[in-house]
Parts: C-alpha cells; structure tokens; sequence
C-alpha cells in the first residue's frame, strides 16, 4: 500500500518538473527573441555605417555631400544641451525629492503630488515639446535656442530625477533616520549630514539613466525649432575680453545627434543613409556606455555602504 | 551611600496617556519617577508598552505625525514638562540621549560618528571636538580598542563595539538622561556583559533609563524596577523589593516566569 503511495507522488512529483521545465524553455525564448532583434538591428547598423566613423566625422559639419558630412555640430549640440538640461533638473528635482521625504506631510494633497509627478514620467514627449514651445518659446521669449531645449529635456529629466531622489532616500533604514534626529539634529541638518550623502549613489544613477533617455529625444526638439542644417559651431563661453565668460551660446540655434540623423536618413540618396547608421552607431554606444556608467556606479555605492 | 536619604527625582511622568495615530492607546496614566544618577529599568511582556513609554521622553513619537501625549513629563531642575505645546522636541533631544535596539552607526567613521552630536549643536573648533570625542569614547570603554583608527569607517567594527560606538555617539554631547531601548538584545552574552559593565560605571554620571526584556538583566543592572503590563505600570520600586517581595500579583506571575 504504502509503496503504490509512493509511486503516485513520485509521477506527480514528476509531472511538475516537466510543466517547469516547458514554462522555463517558454521564458527562455521570450528573453532570447528580445534580446537577438536588438542585436540584429544593432549590428545591421552597424555593419550599414561603421566605414564612415572615421576622425573626419567626429569633427565636420553636414554637407550636401554624404562623404563629407560629419556630426560636429549634432554632438557639440547635444552635449550642451544635455549640460543645461542637467544643471536645471539636478538641484530642482533633488531639492523637491527631498522636500517631499523629509518635510512634506502625508495627506491627499501630498498624494496626488505623488500621483502627478509619476505620471509626468509617462507623459509623450512631443507634449513636452509644445509646452515648452508655448512657454519658452514665445512666452519668455527665449527663443529656438540651446536654453530652450536644456530646459524641454530638463522637464522630461525631472520626474525620474525626483523619483530616484526619493527611492534612495527610502532605501536609508529608519534606524539611522532616528539616529540622527535623536542626536537633536533638524530635518535640514539631517538631510544635508545623512539623508542626501547616502543617497547619493541612487539619485546618481536617477540622473544618468534620465539623461541616457534624453540624449535620444527628437520629437520635443523638433517642435521647438531645432534644425537640421547647422555648418557652424555656438560661440565660446570663454572669451577673451571681460568678464571672460559669455552666455551668448545659450541663445544660438543648435541641432542634437538623433535629429541629424533623421535629417540624413529623411534623404534619397543611399550614401546619406550610411552616414546616418553611422550616427546611429555612435548615439548608440553613448546610449550604452552611459547605462553601463550608471550601474557600475550603483554596484561601487552599494559596495561602500551596506545597511 | 545613606540609602535612606530620600533620592532626587531626574524626571516624572504625571498620568501620562499615549495615543498613535491609528488612535490605539498605547499608555494608560503612568505614574513614574526616574530618580537622578541611577538606573531605573522597565520590563513587562511584548507590547506592553515599555519602548513606547521610552520614546515619549524624548519625544522620538513626533516624527510620525498623528500621535498624541496627554499628560505630562516633567524635567528636573527647570521643572518644565516636556511635553508641552510650546516646548520644541530637538530642545528635548539635545538634553537627552537615546541608544538603539539594534546598533545603528551612521556610515561613517568612527570619529564621525560621535563627533555627529557636536556638530550638530555648532560645535566647529578641531581641538574641542577632538577632546570630546577622546572623553566620550573613553567613557564608553572604547578608546583603547579604536585609538588607532579613529578615522576607519564604523562598519567595521563588532556588534558589541558597534553598540559601544553608539553608546559614545549619545555620550559625546553630555545629556542629562539616557534611555537604553534593549540595548543587548541584539548581542552576543560576552557583548552584553561588557554593555551592563558600562551602564553600571555611567550611572554616577547620568541619569538611566533601560528598556529590557530580559528580567534577569534588569536584575543585575537596575537600582529601580517598573513593570509594565498592557499600558500600564503595574508596580514600580527598588529592584530588590520587585524581584523578592513584589506586592502585585501580576508582578510575582511575570517574575516567577508564570507567563511572558
């Protein structure tokens, strides 16, 4: 009797593992088909564009001709933009993450903050892009200038900013919080001395992944004026007569590396298509190489502090 | 020590009710007197509100908003009672030290760690800092073991030490009354030999207050006993007379182990 017991749950037994295994193989394949067309797109530009990266193409402008187009002005636009976005989005949506930790009570007003600034995150892009048409554009009269697009992607920064700020600050163990508030430290002194020194790894991390997003926006730019044909470079911040630094760069028309390149691809002629893989590659391995930055940062801050 | 010279009262809870903010009461009209530079102990079973008694001293409860003291804390020698409306909780924080259940030293280094309290209170001169850390440090039997590395970061120490650290950290800013909330509850018996050692020897500088559910050690380490049960205080006096001649009944069935 009890040996006809046995054998009926080892069957069971048996019949588990193999539903395991099927759903196992099934994830398996899920995982592996996303992963193989990302490769596959990846390397069919690559294998579209990689002749044209070449010195010369770091460091000329576009050109009616395709051999001698180059993202100069695309990546010096991006990176000033990125720079403005993050100088604005930075202090704002950390000092509002920690506004909303450390000092703000928990009632239905804070919650629909909460709610509000989650959405923000999902909100299209190209919405961005008219309300800073609206409100930078005509209404501060700032222009289709660099300003304009660093403070655009600083808006669509700031709600992962923010978010991030919190979570890391979450993540702190209330025993420390105590600690400090024990010691007779303020909510201010608590969060300048504990609270955002901690949390430093995760709003770090908050930053580069909202800039790696950023970095590849095209509709908001589009709307707000940047172009596509740029053969000149902003002027210098530095300057050689008093007060030796120059804002003037902020208000000049710019372009940014993914509008380049849909420029270029928007364009008959087969050549430019290569050279647009050819950005594309780059954008890419930016897009890459700064998510790879962010999660080594994350991986060394969790070394140094463990709770 | 003449101990029949009435002792002078540090602190006294004057009916005091605690409620949280989901409007359970935690405190049902404690009637309790911290007598100065000795060691009063709290025990009961779980939940009975020992910590919650402890944490109304120096209001750790108004960090989660929505609770409310009734009653009164009064503080000797200025007499103020603590709790009221217009009497600020960091001023009652800084006169008064709390030490965790389990050590909690911020990320930091050791020096760091017990120089934090100064810091906080303005403190800016190296040389003053650096004597008071020494003190506190010393106080807590720990100068010898960290001496040489005061700047590593506090991590790396033991548990007991860890505790030690805090213990200092607390000490650095010379309160007036420091409440222990089980403090060995997360150490190993030689950590918690060396922790009631310490407690023992800063009585004649401070005022004590130790949360514990072990009764034994409350035994060893307290010159006062209160026991607590659901919120209320159930008996209070000299250690001695608790454990031998207790005059409640609940009290003896707690202390002979009839429940826990």
């Amino acid at each position: 009797m009890a040996t006809d017991d046995i054998q009926a749950v080892r069957s069971m037994i048996a019949a588990h593992k193999r539903r395991d295994h099927v759903f196992a193989l099934v994830a398996l394949c899920a995982m592996l088909f996303g992963v193989l067309v990302l490769l596959a797109l990846i390397l069919a530009m690559v294998a579209d564009g990689y002749q044209r990266i070449t010195y010369d193409f770091f460091t000329s402008f576009p050109s009616r001709h395709p051999d001698r187009s180059g993202i100069l002005s695309a990546w010096i636009g991006s990176l000033l933009v990125i720079t403005v976005a993050i100088l604005v989005a930075v202090p704002v949506g950390v000092a509002a993450g920690v506004y909303l930790e450390v000092y703000a009570r928990r009632n239905w007003l804070m919650d629909i903050i909460e709610i509000n600034i989650t959405n923000l995150a999902g909100v299209p892009p190209i919405i961005y892009g008219l309300l800073a048409l609206g409100l930078f554009v005509h209404l501060w009269g700032l222009g289709e200038s660099i300003l304009t697009a660093g403070l655009t992607l600083a808006l669509m920064i700031l709600p992962v900013v923010i978010m991030n700020t919190r979570e890391a600050i979450r993540s702190i163990p209330q025993a420390i919080h105590e600690a400090a508030y024990a010691l007779g430290a303020t909510k201010g002194q608590t969060a300048r001395d504990h609270l955002l020194p901690y949390s430093k790894g995760g709003i770090l991390t908050g930053v580069i992944i909202g800039t790696a997003t950023a970095i590849g926006e095209t509709a908001p730019l589009i709307t707000i004026g940047a172009l596509t044909f740029i053969a000149f470079l902003p002027p210098a911040p530095v300057t050689e007569i008093f007060p030796f630094v120059s804002f003037d760069w902020l208000f000049d028309p710019f372009t940014v590396m993914p509008l380049q390149m849909f420029s270029w691809v928007s364009r008959p002629q087969p050549a430019f298509h290569e050279v647009a893989a050819a950005a594309g590659v780059v954008l890419m391995f930016i897009t890459l190489a700064m998510n790879a930055l962010a999660i080594w940062l994350r991986y060394r801050y969790r070394k140094r502090i463990r709770w | 020590m003449n101990s029949s010279a009435p002792l002078a009262a540090k602190a006294e809870a004057r009916n005091l009710n605690f409620f949280y903010s989901n409007g359970v009461q935690a405190l049902r009209s404690i009637n309790l007197t911290l007598a100065m530079n000795r060691v009063t102990a709290l025990i009961g079973p779980s939940g009975c509100g020992k910590s919650t008694f402890l944490r109304c001293i120096n209001r750790m409860h108004d960090l989660y908003p929505g609770s409310r003291y009734e009653g009164q804390i009064v503080v000797n020698p200025d007499g103020i009672d603590i709790l009221g409306p217009d009497i600020d909780p960091i001023e009652v924080r800084m006169r008064i030290g709390m030490v965790f259940q389990k050590p909690n030293p911020f990320p930091k280094s050791i020096y760091e760690n017990v120089a934090y309290g100064l810091r906080v209170r303005g403190v800016r001169q190296r040389a003053l800092i650096d004597d008071k850390v020494e003190q506190a440090l010393k106080n807590a039997a720990l100068w010898g073991e960290v001496k040489e590395r005061l700047h590593s970061l506090a991590f790396n120490l033991s548990g007991g030490q860890q505790q030690r650290l805090c213990i200092a950290r607390a000490l650095a800013t010379d309160p007036e009354i420091m409440l222990f909330d089980e403090p060995t509850s997360a150490l190993d018996p030689i950590a918690t030999e060396s922790i009631e050692t310490l407690i023992g020897q800063l009585k004649t500088k401070v005022t004590i207050l130790i949360v514990t559910h072990n009764m034994h050690q409350a035994a060893r380490v307290s010159d006062f006993t209160a026991f607590m049960h659901l919120g209320e205080l159930i008996e209070f006096g000299p250690t001695k007379t608790i454990f031998t001649k207790p005059s409640q009944k609940r009290t003896e069935d707690y202390i002979t182990g009839r429940y826990g």
